[in-house]
């Protein structure tokens, strides 16, 4: 599938993680949700893909399943050249602090009993890495590099705002200079002036250590100013993937187009054109038999997808998506077939 | 329109009085809402003045703590008891102060006049009640229908809200629906009554942006088809833009910028305003550049100046000093909280 032109650090090849649904008295399996149902993707190294979808649509589960905290039930999840989808947890340790995680809400995050030097420091006692003093070194020169107070290290992380408790998490991130660091809406729950304090922090770590971020949002804007590539995902699937600008400037796929056109632009004088969508996204526990997205609009098409294979196609260079005749305008539709 | 925010002078309440204009259907003056803590009263409005005429949409911005929900909770007296309290101020609605009426006249006005509508939907609603049982209360309480009627009224409320099968949800539990649906129920309960008024309290901010984009749509047509104000509050400077006439910025529990919608966003004037609009991420901004920030963080409630409290953020002196910055108009109707630092020619360099 697509390559960013950069040596990829991590590639994932047709995942799918599905969670048993159990009923019954004796709790017997009774189906199954397809959380993530076949995504294949890439990040280069220094690059970052941002993910978009609305909520349920497993791009949180596919954020675990990257850094391996799930199991994936098929397909590969390579990083660096090691296939990390079934090695156990003692030999991923090592791989490990080249992978990290930022979480959505600091507060669950941290741990309350902890102080931030404590939390800090963890995975660098995890590794082993340098003595008592260099540590105490190296969590006093991570408080700066994230913007906390120096004397920060001692209180604790209810102690601050939720901007500063966010910039503790990135700081426990990066303790170990990772390679990749999945972000799982780090910006979400933040104020306005504060979420840009985070997004600038990000980018300027990016600069300086070249780490790569998955970096997963429901905001669109947040997601297009940070990323290179950008994948949507819907109802487990990735239907369109593209560059940041190509996704904005030139959506292929229904369903991007609405999600654009929904987002709500600090303009009042724009004039633009909203695609509303009616319902929700269907469940994952019983998705129908053909696009999903088609189903969703109720398309007349959608007889057609059943059966079909509805995997990503490059339309144009580099920019892929879902090769789908409900969701793609019936010139694009000729143009993939 | 003549209207001011109360300026403090030595300690002193002066606050000028609107030149009452009938078509205002709600005229909020001089609110000042506080919370008794163990720290002491520390107060979360602090003076607010602001009015909506009828069939308008106000819109109230500002960050989490700046005292937006605050103002809306103590319009109705909803302020969490014992602790909340409205100190001071005028809260006018068709001309009848409901910070003085009696807790019998509140019951009528929410839910009959006042609809309100809270963020989070799962803890509106109850969860062990169908969802035609609570859309039905509101029936039976306020227009005194019977069980059977208030039954079918709620049906139609819901099909209202455009939730398809009504005649079948109105039997579910709140939990069968999804984040969506159950904001339409909530919708459906504050509409039931065609109040006059609808203050939604960040209604969208737990739901996708498709399922945003679907109920601002349902709120501003009904609006419409009822000729029904709101407030409506929220954080995103986006859903303010599509769906507002007049905004209102808030910033530590005073209001620093009030002006009609097109004039704020083409003609912000306070720093606080200009900062807030600036570091939003835009489509058009080259990817990956740095955006602008607001330094420093609000302070404390505890902590708070008595005079211009974005200077307090920004770490500067006020030339004011203490003394609050005057609630000014500046071109008809755009007001301003003219601090010098934080508006006028060297603020416009600053920002």
């Amino acid at each position: 599938m697509s390559h960013s032109g950069k040596e990829s650090l991590l590639s994932v090849k047709d995942v799918k993680v599905h969670f048993p649904v159990r009923s019954g008295l004796m709790l017997r399996q009774t189906g199954k949700v397809k959380a993530v149902d076949g995504v294949s993707l890439e990040i280069g190294e220094g690059e970052t893909v941002g993910l978009v979808g609305e909520s349920g649509c497993g791009k949180s589960t596919l954020a675990k399943a990257v850094v391996r905290l799930l199991k994936p039930n098929a397909g590969s999840v390579v990083f660096e050249g090691t296939d990390i989808t079934r090695l156990s947890s003692r030999a991923l340790r090592p791989l490990r602090s080249d992978m990290q995680m930022i979480f959505q809400d600091p507060v669950e995050s941290l741990n309350p009993r902890q102080s931030v030097r404590q939390i800090i420091e963890e995975p660098l006692i995890i590794h082993r890495e340098g003595d008592v003093a260099a540590r105490r070194r190296r969590v006093d020169e991570l408080l700066e590099r994230v913007g906390l107070p120096a004397n920060s290290g001692e209180k604790f992380a209810f102690e601050f705002s939720g901007g500063q408790r966010q910039r503790i998490g990135i700081a426990r991130a990066i303790a170990l200079n990772p390679k990749l660091i999945v972000c799982d809406e780090p910006v979400s729950a933040l104020d306005v002036s504060v979420q840009s304090q985070i997004v600038n922090l990000l980018l300027e770590l990016q600069r300086e250590m070249g780490i790569s971020y998955l970096f997963i949002a429901h905001d669109l804007a947040v997601v297009q100013h940070v990323s290179d590539r950008v994948a949507v995902m819907y109802l487990g699937k990735i239907v369109e993937l593209a560059t940041a600008e190509a996704i904005y400037q030139r959506p292929y796929h229904a369903y991007t187009k609405a999600l654009l056109s929904a987002i709500p632009e600090a303009d009042p004088t724009a004039d633009r054109e909203r695609i509303l969508l009616e319902g929700d996204v269907p469940s994952p526990i019983n998705p129908p038999a053909g696009s999903a997205f088609g189903h969703r609009i109720s398309h007349p098409r959608y007889e057609e997808t059943i059966g079909q294979d509805l995997s990503l196609v490059e339309i144009e260079p580099g920019h892929w998506v879902a090769r789908d005749p409900c969701c793609l305008s019936e010139e694009d539709w000729n143009e993939v077939q | 329109m003549k209207e001011v925010n109360p300026v403090r002078v030595v300690d002193q309440e002066v606050y000028r009085q609107h030149d009452s204009e009938s078509h205002d259907l709600l005229q909020v003056r001089g609110l000042e809402s506080a919370f008794d803590t163990e720290r002491g009263l520390l107060k979360a409005v602090d003076g607010v003045s602001f009015s909506v005429a009828r069939g308008q949409t106000l819109g109230i911005v500002g960050e989490s703590g700046c005292g937006k929900s605050v103002t809306a909770m103590s319009l109705i007296s909803l302020l969490p008891r014992p602790a909340g309290k409205v100190l001071a101020g005028e809260v006018l609605f068709n001309g009848e102060d409901l910070l003085k009426v009696s807790e019998n006249r509140l019951h009528e006005v929410r839910g009959g006049e006042i609809g309100t509508i809270f963020q989070e939907p799962m803890t509106a609603l109850n969860p062990v009640h169908r969802i035609g049982r609570q859309v039905s209360e509101v029936f039976r309480l306020h227009k005194k229908l019977n069980k059977k009627e208030a039954w079918e009224a709620s049906i139609e409320a819901l099909r209202m809200t455009r939730i398809p099968s009504p005649e079948v949800r109105v039997g579910d539990y709140p939990h069968q629906l999804s984040g969506g649906m159950r904001q339409r129920v909530v919708i459906a309960m504050a509409l039931a009554c065609q109040p006059d008024l609808l203050i939604a309290d960040e209604p969208t901010t737990a739901l996708d942006v498709t399922v945003q984009a679907q109920i601002l749509d349902l709120i501003q047509g009904l609006q419409a088809e009822m000729g029904m104000a709101a407030i409506l509050i929220t954080h995103d400077l986006g859903v303010i833009a599509e769906n507002c006439d007049e905004v209102v910025v808030m910033y530590a529990g005073r209001i620093v910028e009030r002006a009609p919608v097109k004039e704020l966003f083409a003609n912000p004037l306070h720093a606080y305003t200009r900062g807030l609009l600036n570091s939003i991420p835009r489509l058009s901004l080259p990817p990956k550049s740095e955006l602008n920030t607001i330094p420093g963080m609000v302070a404390s409630l505890s902590e708070m100046a008595c005079g211009c409290r974005f200077c307090q953020r920004m770490g500067r002196e006020s030339s004011l000093g203490d003394k609050r910055p005057e609630f000014r108009e500046v071109s008809p109707g755009h007001w301003v909280e003219a601090c010098p630092e934080c508006y006028g020619e060297e603020a416009q360099e600053i920002a």
